[in-house]
């Protein structure tokens, strides 16, 4: 079983370093729209402190919501998704291969690249160790919900829009908890009720998406 | 003891009309079944619900006499389904498209011979970009070759097959059966199965309700 999700896992992989383009999309988009901030809202060195945490967070969903209506539209389409149901292991497992694949793709980059944003933005030394723990509980988390919806938006018209609607909603209680930890680390508060409430919206994402998200994929096929 | 794959009373509801209904089949190892009638007669959403992709509104599949339903990772371990869509990566190569598959099933081993059999063994390391439709379907085909299952539920397997390619078909049903597998094929070509394969006409189980029926155009 493992065995098999570690294959799954290998073949994402590789079509995406193949194709080349996703993961080096993300970031860009997470580079450039972090960076109109300073433009739009104006230079001034305290403005952009106090917003940092908000503006990468925000930015950070947004990126991973792009990436999302790649994540099972390719086999769909090619009718792997009839195989990948057929295959001897549990579709959920399947799923959670495939989210694992898509956080290395977009979360892990998106971990790496948030400090240097934040920098960026003249966020306070004091946030950093609290951004990149936040973002490695939350991360993930994202992954998960944005299965779901990418499977509930499989053959509609104008999929990516759906997908967004569907997911953002979502995304709003990391988004707070994330921020709010940050901040409270910056203001010398403790981050850790935020970052439990993190951890326990992973805890609960990680057996229901891909559940959700698997009976979402066999309805597609109906 | 022979295996066998049945169905009783199956109804396929598709696009908001009755496909088919009360449709019973029956296939045993060693066996091959064919399914004929014309196009949208519903062959493919049979077999599709024969492989547990479709549900059929009503009616149940059995394995030697036992619901299939109870235990659906049992019934998937034990079927190979080839349908329209060949499933090909074309950033992967040939060999990778197969080993993949062939791996999931957990028999890594036989991806070079199956890839010989079906004749693509010498541009095992092309990109699958560069198949033709033919070679794809042949590498459809290579899939259920490299690893074994019981029951393989074929769907127009011979489009776009040369006389050549239908040939090495025709053979690997013949061994799947000697084997004591069975085999469901939909083909509206002629294919050569021995002779003693049974045959299914489904049209003549054409759903006869209608759930629009009394609404007129216009009001």
């Amino acid at each position: 079983m493992i065995r098999t999700m570690r294959l799954l896992v290998a073949r994402d992989l590789r079509l995406a370093l193949r194709q080349g383009s996703d993961a080096a999309m993300v970031i860009a988009f997470f580079v450039i729209t972090v960076t109109l901030f300073p433009l739009g809202v104006g230079p001034e060195p305290n403005v952009l402190a106090r917003i940092a945490a908000g503006v990468v967070w925000v930015t950070a969903l947004l990126a991973t919501m792009l990436s999302l209506d790649r994540l099972f539209q390719s086999d769909y389409e090619d009718g792997s998704t009839d195989l990948l149901i057929l295959s001897p292991i549990p579709l959920e497992l399947v799923v959670l291969a495939k989210v694992l694949a898509h956080w290395m793709l977009t979360g892990l980059p998106l971990i790496l690249t948030a400090p240097i944003l934040a920098a960026l933005m003249n966020m306070p030394s004091g946030g950093y160790p609290v951004l990149i723990l936040s973002m490695f509980l939350a991360t993930p988390t994202l992954s998960l919900i944005g299965s779901v919806g990418a499977a509930l938006a499989l053959g509609a018209r104008r999929g990516g829009v759906l997908i967004s609607l569907l997911v953002l909603p979502l995304y709003i209680p990391v988004l707070i908890f994330a921020v709010g930890a940050v901040d409270a680390s910056i203001t010398g508060l403790t981050p850790r009720p935020h970052l439990l409430l993190l951890g326990a919206v992973l805890a609960a994402a990680l057996p229901l998406a891909p559940w959700a998200a698997a009976a979402a994929l066999r309805h597609s096929l109906r | 003891m022979p295996n066998r794959f049945s169905g009783h009373s199956i109804t396929c509801f598709r696009g908001e009309r009755f496909v088919f209904e009360a449709l019973d089949f029956s296939v045993e190892s060693g066996e091959a079944l064919v399914l004929t009638g014309p196009n949208g007669s519903g062959k493919s959403s049979l077999i599709r619900i024969m492989a547990g992709l479709l549900a059929a509104v009503d009616g149940r599949l059995e394995w030697n006499g036992e619901s299939v339903s109870q235990t659906p990772e049992d019934h998937h371990a034990r079927l190979h389904y080839v349908g329209y869509q060949d499933a090909i990566k074309p950033v992967m190569t040939v060999r990778e498209n197969l080993a993949f598959w062939a791996g999931l099933r957990g028999a890594p081993n036989g991806v070079a011979g199956a890839l010989r059999i079906v004749g693509l063994g010498g541009i095992a390391e092309m990109p699958a970009q560069f198949l033709s439709s033919g070679q794809r379907r042949r590498l459809s085909l290579a899939r259920i070759v490299a690893s074994t299952a019981e029951v393989w539920l074929l769907d127009e397997p011979t489009v776009g097959l040369d006389r050549n390619a239908i040939g090495i078909l025709e053979s690997l049903i013949a061994e799947h059966r000697a084997g004591g597998g069975m085999a469901v094929l939909a083909t509206h070509q002629p294919i050569a199965l021995g002779g003693d394969e049974r045959r299914l006409d489904i049209s003549r189980f054409a759903a006869r309700r209608q759930i629009f029926d009394d609404v007129e155009v216009g009001q």
